[in-house]
């Protein structure tokens, strides 16, 4: 039931990439109209099928991979829907849509079976944690696709040569904005994903921090953005500079989120 | 009826003759007068621009109307006939609307895209309104192309991006800031470009503008224009980190601004962008400046590359705004069959409607003791029998009049009716009636 609802959203996010990447290249507004209708009711299916699968599995379903990355895009697409209702930055939607649905897409491959909860993960903990992470990774995904958007347009506004993108993107300003606020919003949420982690791990494993290889990488990724907040402040990277970290730091999120699971063993590897 | 446009315009006749034939706002509404009075012509419009010279006009039958308005236009500015015939267009049925639609949109002008020619346009329309020059049809036609320019602006990117120099330095600013409230300005050394170029950023909503000159006087003039400061050249340098958008026209032989400038200036702002627009020749700013890291450097080469950029663009919104206005003109196509009934169904209403004014006033007097409330519900139940009655006959003459049989059709719904304001033959009757009752 929930998996149905999930693919019917799968199936509407496609449709909204297409009709963005459209409104990319012919920029009319109808696409874009056609776009945002489709993301909205993928919105939707994504949200029932979420509320039917905690439902179903009496907890919150962030416990697998299946689970995690599903609520990591439907959490890149609410905070996309917010920001379109909101600010409307033209063009954002082309870029963080195909992101969003490449995670889409690869929780609908991966085993999508309710499995019940091992006893490590009943915890309270377990909502708080999760949510501020993602939630915290979400808000880098924008920052990410805000600083490509930005090196494009800074490079074609360098060298001069105004390709259909000049046309297409927001200004500079925008860009650079968007970037350092979302940032400032989701690094807050990052530094109380690793608190609560922490205090998870004394209650579940005996010891606030035991160096598990997602607990290392978790801490790099915030280091760079805590890096991406103070340097702003005290020497001015922003910009280019701003958005070269930005770029990076996502890099280290994914490899977090996903890398770590994949490739090291350790603590973490539920999924 | 038909809808036609005869005239001519940039595209088909030199300055010279339109010139010669253009008129003036006092001659348009003359021009209205005197042409509504002819028997060919039923409706009028004129539009005189530097760029055009249009008759919009519905005539009983094209070729009358034609030679109507041709001799009319040849007679008022003493023109030949033959010099008109080389350099003016007719245009008829759908090429008429589809014409109408793209002057409106701006496809025709000499600039695509520059929304003047609307203004104008609506000018024309208000002036053929006064002058009652205009009705039934053309009102529809006019205010639809208002419509449709309206939705070609929005749909499209016609109108977006700017075609001259000091335009695109503007737009060019604002992809850089964003907005450009809380902006700096800084104009150094005169010229007519440059002052242009201020002027457009002031009305974008600049917060403050300093001048700088090598000649005092001159800046502080410079300065009372644009209601900004004067900074002395001296210490231009030091003053650079307050500037956001520094435009400079000297006629200094070297570069005035260098590469450890602008760094040290950098650093000062915290790499707060920079936008030089270097209009000079010789340049006054380092091309090397361009390679820090938020700064943007534009000389008059690189401004007139964006131009060029612009238009393209604008030429690529031009082709899918003309596929716009095809289908515009399809939906106008079809609607107008509607339209080509309308001065009847008028007729047709109005002539009721008298009617029942008429005897609702003659009961109403004989009926003095009804209150203004039952006075009321007679009104309107007398409306809706009206109503009720022509429902038929008007949604009849909407939508199965059209061109091929409204010959047909309308002298026998006229005849029908009496509206064609012969004597009434059956009124005795009716008071007969009246009385008997």
């Amino acid at each position: 039931m929930n998996v149905t609802f999930f693919l019917i959203s799968l199936g509407c996010y496609l449709n909204a990439v297409f009709f963005h990447l459209l409104h990319l290249i012919n920029r009319r507004g109808w696409a874009e109209r056609v776009g945002n209708i489709s993301v909205s009711l993928g919105f939707i299916f994504h949200t029932i099928a979420f509320g039917t699968r905690f439902f179903q599995a009496g907890h919150i379903p962030i416990t697998n991979l299946h689970e995690s990355l599903s609520f990591f895009a439907w959490i890149i697409i609410l905070i996309y829907l917010v920001l379109d209702y909101k600010m409307k930055i033209p063009s954002l939607g082309a870029f963080i849509l195909p992101l969003a649905f490449i995670f889409v897409l690869y929780a609908s491959i991966v085993p999508k079976g309710i499995q019940p909860l091992i006893p490590a993960l009943q915890s309270f903990w377990l909502g708080i944690h999760t949510v501020t992470s993602f939630a915290g990774y979400a808000t880098f995904a924008f920052a990410f696709c805000a600083g490509i958007m930005y090196l494009i347009q800074e490079s074609q506004l360098k060298s001069k040569k105004f390709g259909p993108l000049y046309y297409r993107l927001p200004s500079l300003e925008i860009l650079d904005d968007l970037s350092h606020r979302i940032i400032s919003f989701g690094f807050p949420l990052l530094t109380i994903g690793i608190i609560t982690g922490s205090l998870w791990a004394n209650s579940a494993w005996g010891a606030y921090w035991s160096w598990d290889p997602k607990e290392t990488w978790a801490l790099i990724t915030w280091f760079i953005y805590a890096a991406v907040v103070h340097t702003r402040f005290t020497v001015g990277w922003r910009g280019k500079k701003a958005a070269y970290l930005a770029i990076i730091g996502f890099c280290f999120v994914l490899f977090t989120f996903l890398g770590v699971n994949l490739l090291l063993k350790g603590l973490h590897s539920y999924s | 009826m038909e809808i036609i446009v005869f005239g001519l315009s940039h595209k088909t006749a030199p300055i010279e003759i339109r010139e010669k034939l253009s008129f003036t706002k006092k001659q348009a509404s003359y021009v209205h007068k005197e042409l509504a009075k002819t028997k060919a012509v039923k409706e009028i419009m004129l539009l005189s621009t530097c760029n055009r010279v249009e008759f919009f006009a519905v005539v009983e039958a094209v070729q009358n109307g034609m030679t109507t308005l041709k001799e009319f236009l040849t007679g008022y500015h003493h023109i030949s006939p033959e010099i008109l015939e080389n350099v003016s267009y007719c245009h008829t049925q759908k090429d008429a609307v589809r014409h109408i639609f793209r002057v409106a949109s701006s496809l025709d002008s000499m600039v695509v895209g520059e929304p003047q020619i609307l203004g104008q346009l609506k000018d024309a329309y208000a002036l053929a309104n006064q002058d009652e020059a205009v009705n039934t049809l053309l009102p529809h036609l006019i205010e639809r192309s208002f419509h449709v320019a309206k939705k070609i602006r929005n749909e499209t990117g016609i109108g977006k991006n700017p075609v001259s120099i000091s335009f695109a330095a503007v737009e060019l600013a604002k992809k850089i800031f964003g907005s450009l409230e809380e902006k700096t300005v800084l104009l150094v050394g005169a010229g007519e470009m440059s002052e242009l170029a201020a002027k457009h950023l002031l009305s974008n909503g600049v917060k403050n503008i300093y001048v700088s000159n090598r000649t005092y006087s001159r800046a502080e003039e410079m300065a009372k224009i644009f209601g900004g400061q004067v900074m002395s050249f001296s210490t231009l340098k030091e003053n650079l980190q307050l500037m956001d958008i520094i435009i400079t026209s000297t006629a200094a032989p070297h570069f005035v601004f260098h590469k450890e400038d602008i760094q040290r200036t950098l650093h000062k702002r915290k790499n707060s962008p920079l936008f030089f627009i270097d209009i000079a020749v010789p340049r006054n700013v380092d091309p090397a400046v361009n390679k820090c890291d938020d700064v943007y450097v534009y000389d008059i080469d690189d401004l007139e590359m964006l131009v060029n950029a612009n238009i393209l663009e604008r030429q690529k919104e031009a082709r899918y705004a003309e596929d716009l206005i095809d289908r515009y003109v399809e939906q106008f196509w079809t609607k107008m069959h509607s339209l080509h009934a309308m001065p009847t169904i008028v007729e047709l209403t109005k002539k009721c409607e008298d009617i029942r004014r008429q005897e609702l006033n003659k009961a109403f007097s004989k009926l003095s003791h009804l209150s203004e409330e039952d006075r009321n519900v007679i009104n309107s139940m007398t409306t809706a029998m009206l109503k009720k009655v022509l429902h038929n006959p008007v949604y009849f003459l909407k939508k199965e009049i059209d061109s091929t049989n409204i010959s047909h059709y309308i002298p026998i719904i006229k005849k029908l009716f009496n509206l064609d304001g012969q004597p009434e033959a059956s009124t005795k009757n009716k008071r007969e009636d009246k009385n008997s009752c």
